[in-house]
């Protein structure tokens, strides 16, 4: 592949966008500016690092680095979605369990593709294995990461309705079933929308990439087309694995609503 | 000739044996009937961190009206009975045990209807499982026909008062425990409620009562229970 070299001033010239939206923000007192700098700067410290790190991980192809570089984003992955909570569950399911069925599913979903559809050798080349984690855990984070959020909202919510079926007699998947349903809509909407506007709409970051890298453009619609299949399988697979457990985790074996077993005072979302 | 012979006495051995059992069959029946009649519901030491412990036992028509200042813990100790919040003691109903059985069944049995009624469906009819003996009920509570075809944000306080306690009087349980039952009520469709609750208990329903007003703790109490700093006494006549 043969990719035109970016130097430091295409990148300064870049930066200059962002420092448009900074005035703009002042300009309609937005109040904006400081997180719209933080971000970036936080953008380009943390990819600059990766970079970094990627080129050494991927000279060294070691099981042991690629392991711990997976099990390192996972648990980002896990602290991001406690941090998008409204009220998120109490003591270490807060992380957990996001967590739990994100790195079930996005393990499931990266070793497929590596033993089936890409085969690098050896399978664990971080080349391959790394970006492929990532992007399916991004995906894969923010279904699980709206759902939770959907569902422990208006669960929250609508209290008074799910209590006047548990009182009735009714279990409590019966009565948490709408609410459930509901935020799994909500949650999968994205990866839905990904595919339907992805070549007419949207040409997906990934494709772009590879087309400005220099691929046939043919080959890169055929990585694209495997990448939102993956995405879609691990996103679905993570949210349903999620719904059962917090369904399972707001409510007891006695069918009560354990309302208790969330945070106290809603937390403003970040 | 002999053969014979034996054969009758085996049959009459038979007959005997099934004479037996018969008797113990009737026996069995009529255990089930005093069983029934006899449905008490016994609540035994029942307590959460901050409340109890509650001893209370009621024969079926029973009415025990609950009363006390706001926040003594009457909505706690009615949701303890119906397993609706965490908490420790024994709550049995003649002689199903609550920890013998699920809470589903549990509480069709027991069944508690909230201050603030709750809705989970767009349309009054959905809230409706059982449809026995549902439109005598609703015509007891002043309730018009039409008005399971409505949708429930049309509703006002006191329909949707009326509306959650008819939808747990179809289930036919066998103690209710009501929240404040009457208090979006005019004193006319007060009456009503009280009377359709008065019909239950002469079928043997236990009432339990949260109420603030002493009226009608005069027209429906046959026991009465003063919550006070999370605990229950019986008041002093």
């Amino acid at each position: 592949m043969n990719a035109a070299p970016l130097d430091y001033t295409d990148l300064a010239i870049a930066a200059v966008l962002v420092v448009l939206n900074v005035i703009m923000s002042r300009a309609f007192s937005l109040g904006l500016e400081k997180q719209m700098a933080i971000s970036a700067v936080r953008m380009v410290v943390q990819l600059s690092l990766v970079g970094l790190v990627l080129k050494a991980l991927f000279a060294a192809v070691s099981p042991g680095f690629t392991l711990l570089t997976v099990l390192v984003m996972m648990g980002a992955a896990g602290y991001e979605v406690a941090s998008r909570q409204d009220r998120r569950f109490t003591g270490w399911l807060a992380y957990g369990l996001g967590a739990g069925p994100m790195a079930f599913a996005t393990a499931l979903v990266t070793l497929l593709a590596l033993a089936t559809h890409i085969r690098p050798d050896p399978w664990y080349d971080p080349r391959y294995a790394v970006p492929l984690v990532g992007i399916i855990l991004g995906n894969v984070m923010s279904g699980v990461s709206l759902y939770l959020n959907g569902f422990t909202s208006a669960v929250s919510r609508d209290k008074a309705a799910i209590e006047a079926r548990l009182a009735l007699g009714t279990d409590r998947f019966t009565a948490l079933g709408p609410f459930m349903r509901r935020s799994l809509r909500a949650a999968l909407i994205p990866i839905f929308n990904q595919m339907a506007a992805a070549g007419l709409i949207t040409l997906p970051g990934m494709m772009t990439g590879q087309i400005l890298a220099g691929m046939e453009p043919t080959e890169a619609v055929k990585y694209q087309i495997l990448i939102l299949f993956l995405l879609a399988g691990g996103t679905g697979l993570a949210v349903v694995a999620t719904l059962y457990l917090s369904a399972l985790r707001i409510t007891d074996a006695r069918h009560r609503l354990r309302l208790d077993r969330l945070d106290e005072r809603p937390r403003k979302a970040a | 000739m002999a053969a014979c012979d034996r054969a009758m006495a085996a049959c009459d051995i038979v007959m005997a044996a099934c004479d037996i059992v018969m008797a113990a069959c009737d026996r069995a029946m009529a255990a089930c009937d005093t069983a029934m009649a006899t449905l008490q519901l016994k609540i035994d030491n029942l307590r959460r961190p901050g409340f109890g412990p509650f001893n209370l036992t009621l024969s079926p028509g029973d009415c025990c009206v609950v009363s006390g200042p706001s926040g003594a813990g009457k909505t706690v100790f009615l949701r303890m009975i119906a397993d609706l919040d965490p908490n420790e003691g024994r709550v049995s109903l003649g002689h199903h045990r609550r920890e013998d059985m699920p809470a589903t069944a549990w509480r069709q049995l027991v069944t508690y209807v909230a201050a603030e009624s709750g809705w989970w469906a767009d349309a009054v009819g959905e809230h409706f499982s059982a449809t026995d003996g549902l439109d005598a009920s609703r015509t007891a509570l002043k309730l018009p026909a039409e008005i399971m075809e409505w949708p429930v944000a049309r509703l006002s306080t006191g329909e949707r008062q009326r509306l959650a306690l008819l939808r747990a009087i179809v289930q036919k349980p066998r103690v209710l425990l009501l929240d404040e039952p009457t208090s979006a009520l005019d004193p006319d469709t007060t009456c009503r409620v009280e009377q359709l609750l008065k019909r239950l208990q002469d079928d043997g329903v236990i009432l339990l009562i949260v109420s603030h007003q002493p009226e009608q703790a005069d027209r429906m109490a046959t026991r009465r229970l003063e919550v006070a700093g999370g605990r229950g006494a019986v008041p002093a006549v």
